[in-house]
Order: structure tokens, then sequence, then C-alpha cells
């Protein structure tokens, strides 16, 4: 069986990553189109390696494939191992497919920015840093991913690092992610003293053996990583202002792929959470609260990046909501995760599109009827849109309500509150992506007069058209005779389907479309039939000051982390000067101080030392006598 | 006649050598003190030798001198040495080794 | 052939090549400090290939009669653990030299004086490594003090002399508390047979728990110091900071892991059951150091200081590997040493031509240096990686199976511990950020990137950095065995699964 290419998966883009970053300038000509070369071609492999499991039965379209041993010391044994199977192979297609377009499209976006090559050499590295993440074969191997894309994401965040802001965004990006690896390095010391093994197959062949206790615990452990990695609750600060990035990083790094991670690594670890009810319900709950918060924010930017940020957090709170609801759960997180990798994406070039029209102006009440001049643009983005809000037969509306449907299907009060949550959401999700395309493409236009819309290069708009199609038919495809479902199924052990429903889809789905047509409706009362001021209104809701200040969130790290933080470091440092040091030098004040009073007594006169020194000897013979009297 | 007696000298003339040293500044002074003191005990050991009938005392009395000559080549040396380069032979002149 | 001797001595050759060559050829000194250098640890990598790496003992093992009547003898050998750190210190060697070219320049002394004393403590490092008899390890630890004293003192920066003084001090201080303690071992075996200094045999000696702890918080004492330890390690900032990159590169990377090694090689074989008694107490001060080091480097404003806290939160980990007796945890920490090496020496070398460069020390008075220095900004960026643990590089490595040794052990500690990896991504992060990324700032425009010499002198140290991430086996293979030797002996060994252990019940 031929396992052996797998490794080229992720050797091919790390090596065009380092040929470009090494070989500096000269390789800035072709730079970019090799690196989009190597992204085809890891497609290119990828697509070959699921030509092959599609001609295997079910339980034969595992591979694995051992480079050598990494780590081995006593029991602790881990080595560079791949693996690939069908929830992997899912991942693999999303990234190097995505990925790719989103290279040709950078190939347009960025032609005019000094350092293209490093872009490009960037992008090679995510590339080759999300699949090792998804074709690691051990929680320590996935863990380098981890730690790969988070880089990545870092300095593609920073590219224009010269704008303080800019670079300050990717060290919260960073920071905020290293305190979810925290989390993960904890669930693999856990599993490791508690399992014996760090490898997927190990851990799911003893999961079975081990206490409830440490199978939350790693649960637990494995949902603070997610929550970091995915920008979910309580970790989520980090996404928004990572959009300082240029749109296609954002397109493929903080709304199709990496964000996602999250999602795979809970999925993956299905094996933990199916024995850990607590630490699973929690994923539920977390999901549910990411994604109302999320849409929440959604509803009061202004800022197109930011305000689709806010809606990728809210994507993917479904889909930790998905996957926080077990065996039923799993397949249609998946789904979700890739229709929406498809629309989200979609939807992000189709922003870059704008403001690579509108002088990189991203403020939409600057923006305004643009339909008439990016036609391509509108239509790819409308369609982006039809599926993001569910509506019938575009992607979103297959994954986005069978969500929902599991989550009221979950059964009692937990069933309920998750399902009314989620429905909840979808309404709110209307309610935003209507504003935000009303308010770009639609009405008036309130734009500058310096600003010259026009429609992006053939480049950039073909990669748009591809995703298009993919919104409109992904989800199509993927139910048809449950094709994922049945796909995954060897992966995640799906259960059998319930007898007794509380909704049925049929249900779901009206009273979602019902809620939808009510968020629309809303969204074109506010914002299409009346007139939009240019300069946002101040005189608002506290609901809305607080939403547009992203609920808080910073504010609330920043008192509740930065501040104590730095006060923590400030007074540490002055106990290290003041007491620690201190008292080094209180003893070596000490001696010299001895020191200064005894050398009064050596006044340099010759005489004065002649009659200390008699005094001395009278002094002892006078003991002595004393003594012996 | 009592041996004590020249103790008594011994112990006078080491008194009158200490107080010299102590009270006069001239260093060629001090040093000639010096050298009353060291034959001050020059004179008790030798008594002592005399008093206990054996050879010990005197034994000493000739190490002392061999340290009185030593004392009296390297001490004049340095002695005009100072008076050389400041032009005074006063102890309490020389307090350079304060600092 | 006597193989350390011959390493020992090749350094003192080329002290005294330099200290002969007239005035006339005194450009031939540095190159002939590097071909010493070169030598030497082409010397070392030819014995290193001899090593077997099964064999738990002490091999290359030389002893001859010294001083007989006290029973000292100077007696060398090496196990695994003293070999990785002998190759960490002549690898560094040559780097050091290459890399500060211009370091003796403005210094109190000449330029030959700097690379005898360089040679000089060479020799020094690798005798401390391979000494097997107390007392002769005794003898290099406090010479050794001595090279480094006139290197700080003579050729830093700042208030150099205080910090010399402070830095011989302290070291000194503990280095008499061990003394005593050596003494007292001595005395020992004098009553229990026959008076000697072997280490081997002073490790069976018998005594009172009440002796055995005292003894050993002497030696602790010292090394514990020497590493540093929170709250031994107000010296290390102070000496770093004044000391020239280079002489920083081998105090970090090679002179603070004599206190490590002294843990293992000393601590454990000689006192078991004290160390067993003292374990919460040590792994306590390990993770205060960790998280208190790190808290300490986020609060710096002078880089130099800056990778001095770092390094006292990296010798919490180590710490922390060694006092959890396990087997990963042991093996992560000697792994960690050398890492450590390589990673600080990054560091402080970039950091070093930084300084030279913009004539400040001050991370404020940097600003945007990816513009102008491009090559400079990315080795400093690599190396702030492999400071900050980033899986891929090999610091990843070693500090992932500390914490993981140590879990299976003594949770609480390695889960406190942990929370360093997200203080380490600050206290990297902000420097960078402030040094690297932002506007250039007034001052910074015309800073020139890395030339050839510093280049190739960087390079081996990222090479070593990146492969040993990648492919840490070659190291691991070799101090594996000695590692489980160790825990062995001291009595312990790694905790079961639980669910082995349930299954067993």
């Amino acid at each position: 069986m031929t396992s052996q290419s797998l490794v080229y998966l992720v050797a091919l883009p790390l090596f065009g990553s380092a040929l470009l970053l090494l070989g500096g300038k000269r390789t800035n000509r072709w730079g970019h189109l090799f690196a989009t070369a190597i992204s085809a071609s890891a497609f290119g492999v990828g697509l070959y390696q699921f030509s092959v499991m599609l001609g295997q039965p079910d339980s034969q379209r595992a591979l694995t494939q051992k480079l050598f041993s990494w780590i081995s010391v006593g029991t602790f044994q881990v080595d560079a191992g791949l693996m690939v199977d069908q929830l992997s192979i899912c991942f693999v297609l999303l990234i190097t497919g995505v990925g790719t377009l989103i290279h040709i499209y950078s190939i347009a976006y960025m032609s005019h920015d000094l350092d293209r090559r490093r872009f490009f050499a960037y992008l090679n590295f995510f590339i080759a840093a999300m699949l090792l993440l998804v074709l690691g074969d051990s929680y320590l191997n996935l863990y380098v991913g981890w730690e790969g894309v988070g880089l990545a994401s870092y300095l593609l965040i920073g590219f224009w690092n010269q704008k303080p802001t800019y670079a300050t965004a990717a060290k919260k990006a960073f920071v905020a992610n290293r305190v979810g690896d925290m989390g993960l390095s904890l669930a693999i010391m856990i599993a490791f003293a508690t399992l014996g093994t760090v490898s997927f197959a190990g851990v799911k062949e003893h999961a079975g053996q081990a206490s409830t206790g440490a199978l939350t615990a790693i649960g637990i452990m494995l949902l603070v990583a997610a929550t970091g990695k995915s920008a979910q609750f309580p970790l989520q600060a980090w996404l928004g202002d990572a959009m300082a990035g240029p749109t296609p990083v954002s397109a493929l790094i903080h709304a199709a792929t990496m964000v996602t991670a999250g999602v795979y690594l809970i999925t993956r670890s299905n094996f933990i959470f199916d024995a850990a009810p607590t630490a699973q319900l929690a994923v539920a709950i977390i999901g549910a609260i990411t994604l109302l918060f999320g849409a929440v924010i959604g509803m009061a930017k202004d800022d197109i990046k930011k305000a689709l940020a806010a809606s990728t957090m809210s994507q993917i709170g479904y889909m930790v909501l998905g996957a926080g609801l077990g065996p039923a759960g799993y397949a249609f997180a998946i789904m979700h995760l890739l229709t929406h990798g498809f629309f989200k994406a979609g939807m992000f070039l189709g922003a870059g599109s704008v403001m690579h029209g509108m002088n990189d102006e991203v403020n939409m009440r600057r923006f305004g009827g643009l339909r008439k001049f990016m036609p391509i643009t509108f239509a790819t983005f409308g369609l982006g849109y039809l599926a993001i809000i569910g509506v019938p037969p575009f992607a979103g509306f297959y994954s986005k309500d069978k969500i929902i449907e599991v989550a009221f299907n979950a059964g009692g009060i937990k069933g309920i509150t998750l399902g009314a949550a989620a429905l909840l959401g979808a309404a709110i999700t209307a309610f935003y992506m209507t504003r935000v395309v009303i308010l770009t493409f639609a009405g008036n236009k309130r734009w500058d007069e310096k600003a010259h819309p026009h429609e992006s290069p053939i480049l950039m708009w073909a990669p748009m058209v591809l995703l298009a199609v993919g919104s409109v038919a992904s989800g199509f495809l993927f139910t048809r005779g449950d094709a994922l479902r049945n796909w995954l199924a060897p992966v995640v052990e799906p259960m059998p389907v319930h007898e007794a429903e509380l909704m049925s889809p049929a249900v779901v789905s009206i009273l979602a479309l019902a809620l939808v047509v009510v968020g629309v409706g809303l969204a074109i009362i506010k914002y299409f039939l009346s007139e939009v001021p240019v300069v946002a209104p101040t005189d608002v809701t506290v609901f809305t000051r607080a939403a547009r200040r992203d609920l808080m969130q910073d504010d609330f790290n920043e008192a509740v982390f930065m501040r104590p933080g730095q006060a923590i470091t400030r007074g540490l440092v002055k106990t290290d000067v003041a007491v620690i040091d201190g008292a080094v030098r209180a003893v070596a004040r000490l001696a010299r101080g001895s020191g200064n009073v005894l050398r009064t007594t050596q006044t340099g006169f010759v005489r004065s030392y002649a009659m200390w020194i008699f005094l001395g000897a009278v002094g002892l013979v006078a003991a002595i006598w004393m003594v012996t009297l | 006649m009592n041996a004590a007696n020249y103790l008594y000298v011994s112990a006078l003339l080491f008194t009158i050598g200490a107080i010299g040293v102590v009270v006069r500044r001239n260093a060629i002074v001090v040093f000639m003190c010096v050298e009353l003191m060291l034959n001050a005990s020059n004179l008790a050991f030798v008594t002592f030798a005399r008093i206990n009938g054996n050879l010990d005392g005197q034994v000493v009395a000739f190490f002392t001198m061999v340290v009185a000559a030593c004392e009296v080549v390297v001490g004049l040396a340095i002695i005009v040495t100072i008076y050389r380069s400041r032009r005074s032979a006063s102890v309490d002149d020389a307090s350079l080794l304060k600092r | 052939m006597n193989w350390l001797t011959t390493l020992m001595a090749l350094p003192l050759l080329g002290a005294l090549v330099i200290a002969a060559l007239p005035k006339s050829m005194s450009n031939k000194v540095k190159p002939v400090a590097l071909a010493t250098t070169l030598v030497v640890a082409g010397a070392t990598i030819a014995m290193a290939v001899g090593f077997q790496r099964d064999n738990v003992d002490m091999q290359f093992v030389e002893v001859h009669s010294w001083i007989p009547s006290f029973g000292i003898s100077y007696a060398l050998g090496v196990d695994a653990i003293a070999l990785v750190l002998i190759l960490l210190s002549v690898l560094l060697a040559p780097i050091v030299v290459l890399a500060g070219w211009n370091e003796p320049n403005g210094g109190r002394w000449g330029v030959k004086t700097f690379y005898v004393l360089m040679l000089v403590l060479e020799t020094m490092m690798i005798g401390v490594f391979a000494a097997t008899d107390v007392f002769l390890f005794y003898v290099f630890f406090e010479a050794m003090l001595i090279p480094v004293y006139f290197l700080i003192g003579g050729y830093g920066t700042g208030e150099r002399a205080a910090a010399a003084v402070k830095f011989l001090l302290y070291s000194l201080f503990g280095g008499l508390l061990m003394l005593v303690s050596i003494i007292a071992l001595y005395v020992l075996s004098g009553e229990q047979g026959g008076h000697t200094f072997d280490t081997f045999a002073l490790s069976h000696l018998k005594m009172s728990s009440m002796t055995e702890n005292l003894l050993f918080l002497g030696f602790f004492i010292a090394f514990a110091i020497k590493a540093p330890v929170w709250p031994f390690h107000t010296w290390l900032p102070d000496a770093a900071a004044a000391a020239t990159p280079g002489t920083s590169v081998l105090l970090l990377g090679v002179l603070d892991k004599v206190g490590t090694f002294g843990m293992i090689r000393y601590c454990l074989t000689l006192f078991p059951n004290a160390t067993k008694t003292f374990t919460p107490v040590i792994l306590t001060l390990a993770v205060i150091s960790i998280i208190y080091g790190a808290f300490l480097a986020i609060g710096q404003k002078d880089i130099k200081r800056l990778i001095a806290f770092t390094s006292i939160s990296h010798f919490g980990f180590i710490t922390m590997g060694i006092f959890a007796m396990t087997s990963q945890g042991h093996s992560g920490a000697t792994l960690y040493m050398f890492n450590h090496g390589f990673s600080t020496a990054a560091l402080f070398l970039v950091a070093g031509w930084m300084i030279s460069r913009r004539g400040s020390s001050k991370i404020a008075d940097f600003g945007g240096l990816q513009r102008v220095t491009p090559v400079m900004a990315w080795t400093f960026f690599i190396a702030g990686m492999s400071s900050l643990a980033l899986p891929g590089l090999s610091s990843f490595v070693s500090e992932f199976l500390v914490l993981v040794g140590t879990y299976t052990r003594y949770p609480v500690a390695a889960v406190i511990g942990t929370f360093g990896i997200v203080l380490a991504a600050l206290y990297i992060l902000i420097p960078v950020q402030k040094a690297l990324h932002g506007p250039v700032t007034a001052g910074n425009e015309a800073l020139t990137d890395l030339n050839l010499r510093e280049k190739i002198a960087i390079a081996p140290v990222l090479a070593v950095i990146v492969a040993l991430g990648f492919y840490p086996s070659p190291l691991l293979n070799v101090i594996n065995p000695g590692a489980a030797h160790t825990i062995a002996n001291a009595g312990f060994t790694d905790p079961l699964p639980q669910i082995n252990g349930e299954v067993g019940k």
C-alpha cells in the first residue's frame, strides 16, 4: 500500500518556504509562482491520496507512515509519523485546495508589495505546518503543527509589522494561542501519565481503561487548546485584531483552515470526549456561548473584515457545538467546517477585492452601491452570503440546520437550550450578514471622490468564483446519500439515528428559515430602507456600544490579566532589586562597614602602633598573671 | 651577688626603650630605643641562663643579636631613604600607609 | 591514549603559543586561538565517536596519584552527561571566538591576555566535567572563577569591576560551603577504611541522616548558586550584563551547567537519601525559578539582563527535571543543558552584535530592525523562538521531556511549570516587537547587517538548534542509558501509567 507519499505533503511546502526564505532577493522574481506551484502540487498529492483511499474498503483507508523515532526516553516513545484517514484527508484537500486558490489570489493582491516573496514563503510554511497538524499520528506531532500554524499566523498577522498596532495584534494572537497550547501540553502530559502513550491509536486503544476523571481532565485541557486556536470563548479576543494581516491571510488562516483546528482536535479526540460526558458538555456549552458572542459582535462592526471575523468566530462556535454533541454531531461539525471553508474564504476574498478597488478602505459605512462597479465580486460574495445564512439549497443550509437539529435532539433541557441558542444564532447571522451585503453592495454610494472602485483582475476573481461554486454545491454533495457521514463513520463511529426525535429535520428547517427571514427583514428595514450615516451614530444603546467594543473582551482581559500581570512584573522587579539583591548587598555593606570601623585604628603613626603593641603585651601578661593567680 | 638585680636592670632598660619608642619622634632615636629593648631582653636571657645553669638563654641571646644586626642593616637603610626623600627623620611624617 | 588529558592540554598549549607570539605577529593571535579551539573541538568529536553508549561506567578513565598522603588523585573519566557537556563546551568555544572577533579591543589589558584567559578557561571547563576525584573537581570548580573574573572585570562594559567581584565572591562562598562538605566526606572515608576523594568510593559511605543532610546542603547550595536557582540568582544578571557577549555565552551556556551537572553527579550520587528528603523543597525552588525568572525577564529594559533572566527560568526547568527523578525528566534535563547552551549562545551573540552596532543595550533604543538589518533580525527571531521552546526547535524536545517527566511524579509542579511557556511567549515577543518591529526609530537607520564572519559564526548554532529539534536521537541515545542509570542508582523507578497501575492491583 502506498503511504510513502504522505511525507511529501509536508515536505514540499516546507521546502518551498525554506527555499524562498534562504534564497533571499534572488528568488524575488519567481518566488510567488514557485510557491503557488508547490501548493498546487501538494494539492495534487492530496488528490492522489484521496483517490487511493477511494479505491479501498472502509476499514483499510487509514494509512500511517513512520519516518523515524523522534523522541524516545524510557516508556515515552514518539515517532515522527504521519497518518491519513477519512478525517485528515478532508482537511488535506481543504487546506491545499483553498490554500492554492489563495496563493493564486495573492499573486495579484500582493503584486505591489515589496515583500511579496516573503509573504509567499510564510504561506507555504503555513501550509506545511497545517498539514503536519492534521497528518500527525500522535498528539505530540499534532502539537508541532499546532504551534507551527501559530507561528505562521503570528508572522502573517504581523506581515506589515512596521505599523505598531499590527505588531501588537500579532503578539496578542501568539500569546492567546500559547495559553491554548498550554492546555494541549497539559493534555498530552495527562494522557502520558494516565495511558502511557500519546499516539492517537494508543490513546484510542487504552482510553476505555482509564478513569473518567482522567479522561475529563484530558478533555477539558484539549478544549482549552481548542478555544485558543479556534478563537472560542474565553480566548476569542485575538481574532478580531488578527485582521491586521493581509486579507488573503484572513481568508486562509483566520477563516478557512487554522482557526478550525480546534474542531479537528475535538473530533480527532472523539474517543476521549465520548467517554467523558462532562468535558463533552463543556465543549457544547463553549460552542453555544461563542456562536452567540460572535454573532452579537458581528452586528455592530463597521469594519468589513472585523464583521467577517466575528462571523467566523460565531460559525466556529457552531462547529464546536456540533463536535460537543458527540457521535451525532461530529460529521456535521466537519461538514459545516468544510462548507464554511468555502463560503467564508470566498467572502473574505470578496472583501479583499472590495478593499483592493477602494484604496484599502475597510469601513462599510464608506462603501455602498458597489454592485455596479464590482459585479463578479458582488455575485460571488452574494452566493457566499446565501450559503452562510442557510438558504436552501446552498451549502450552509445543509450543514448548519443539521447542527441545530442535532442540538435540539440532544435531549432534555440541555438539548432545548443548545438548540435555542443555535437557532437564535441563525437569526442574528442572517441579520448581520444582510447588513454587510447591503452596506457594501447596495444602497447609495458613500465613498470619497478619490476612490475609483473597479473590478479586480482575473487572478483575483477566478479563485472567488471557484469558492462560490463550492459554497453553492458542497452542502448538497456532502449530504447526498449521507456521503460525508458515511465517509467519516470509521473515524467517529456515529450513533444509530434516534427513533424518537424532539424535532424532525423539516420542523427545524422551517423554524430556521422563518428566523432567517426575520433577520434579513430587520436588516433590510434598518439599512436598505433608511439612510445609512457615513459616520457611525454615537447615540446608541449600551448594548450596541458593548458590541462595538467586542463585548468588553479586551477590557476584561486587560483588567483581569494584563494590568495585574504588569503590576506583578513591576513588583517583582522591584523586589528582586530591593529584597533579594538587597540582602546580598547588605552582606557586602556589613563587611565594608566593619572594615571602616576597624580602619580608624590604623592611624599610620608608627608610634601609636608601638603603643598598641606595648599595651597589648602588657594586657596579655596581665591576663596570664591574673589567670594563674 | 643576687642575679635578680640583673633582671631589674633589664626591666629598667626595657621600659626606657619602650617609652622612648612611644614618645620620641626622631626615627634614629626610636631605632636606638628598639635596640635598647632588644639588649634589655638579651640581658634577661643571659641572666636566666645563669640562674638556670644552662646555655639556652645564651643561645637565644646570640639569635637576638643576629636579628638586631639585620634590623640595623634594613632599618637604617629605610630611615636613610626616607630622610633623603622627605628631608625629615620624623616617624610621624611617614604616615602614608594609612590609606 | 589519554584522551581527556590531551583535550585539556591542547588549549593550554594554544595559550602558551599565544603568550609566546612576538609583538610583530600580534595579528596572528586571533587565528591561533580560533585554530586551537577548532582542534580541540575536532579532537573531542573524535573521542566521542569512541564512546560506548550502553556502557554506564566511566569511560576514557585516567588515574594518577597526585597527593598520595591525602588520597588525592588526578582521576578523569566521562559518563554520558559529562560527555555531552564537554561537547557543548568545546563546540561553543570556537563559535565564541569567531563571533566575538572584536570583543577584546577596548579591554583593560591586551588582546593576547584575552585569548590566553579564554583558552585557560576552556581547559578548566573540560576538567571540571571530566574530574572523577572530588578534590580535583573542587580545584577546577574554583580555579575556573579566576579567568572568568578577569574576562568580566577586564573586558566587560559598564560596572564590570563590581560585577566581576560580585560573581567571584558569590561563587567563592558557595565553593567554600562545598569544601567543608568535601573535607567532611574525606574524614568520614578515613573512618570507614581509608582516606579517599574518589567519587565512586565516596558514594558508598554510610552516614547518619543528619550528617547526610548537612553535607548535601553544602554541595547543593554551591551548585544552586552556580546554576543559579532562585533565590541565589542575583549575581547572574549583573555578570551577564557586564561581560562581553562571548564571555556571557560561556558563563550562561557552560559554567552555569556545572551547577546542574554537579547536582546530578554529586548531590544525587553521594547523598541519595538526603536527595529524597530535600526534593520537595528543591522542586519548589525550581518552580519559583521558572515563574520568577520569566516575570523578571518580562520586566527588564536591558536586553542582556533580559536574556540572563530567561536563563534563570530555563535553569528552573533543568533543576525540576533533575529532581523529578524520572527517566524522561532526567534525559530531558541533560538534553536541556545542551540545547540551552546553543539557544542562549544564539540569543546572546546576536544581541551582542545588535548592541555593539547601536551602542546601547536598552531595548527601547532599538526599533524596526527587520527593515534595516533583516538577517540580524531573523537570527534574533529564530534564537528567540528557540528560547520560548517552539516545537521543531531543539529546546522544545528537552522542555517537553522535562515537563512530561515531572508530571508523572509531581503533577502540580509540572502544571505550574507549564505556565512558564505562556510567560516565555511574552518575554521573547515583547523585545522582538520593540526591537525588530514597528517603524525604524532614530539612531537605527544606518545599522549594518551581519557580515560574513558573523554569519559563519551563527550558522552552525542555528543549524544545531533546528537539526536537534527534528532529530534529537543522536544525543538522546547517548544520554538515555546514563540518565536511567542515575535514576536507578538513586533508588527510583519510573511511575507506571495509571491504567497499568490499576490493572496491576
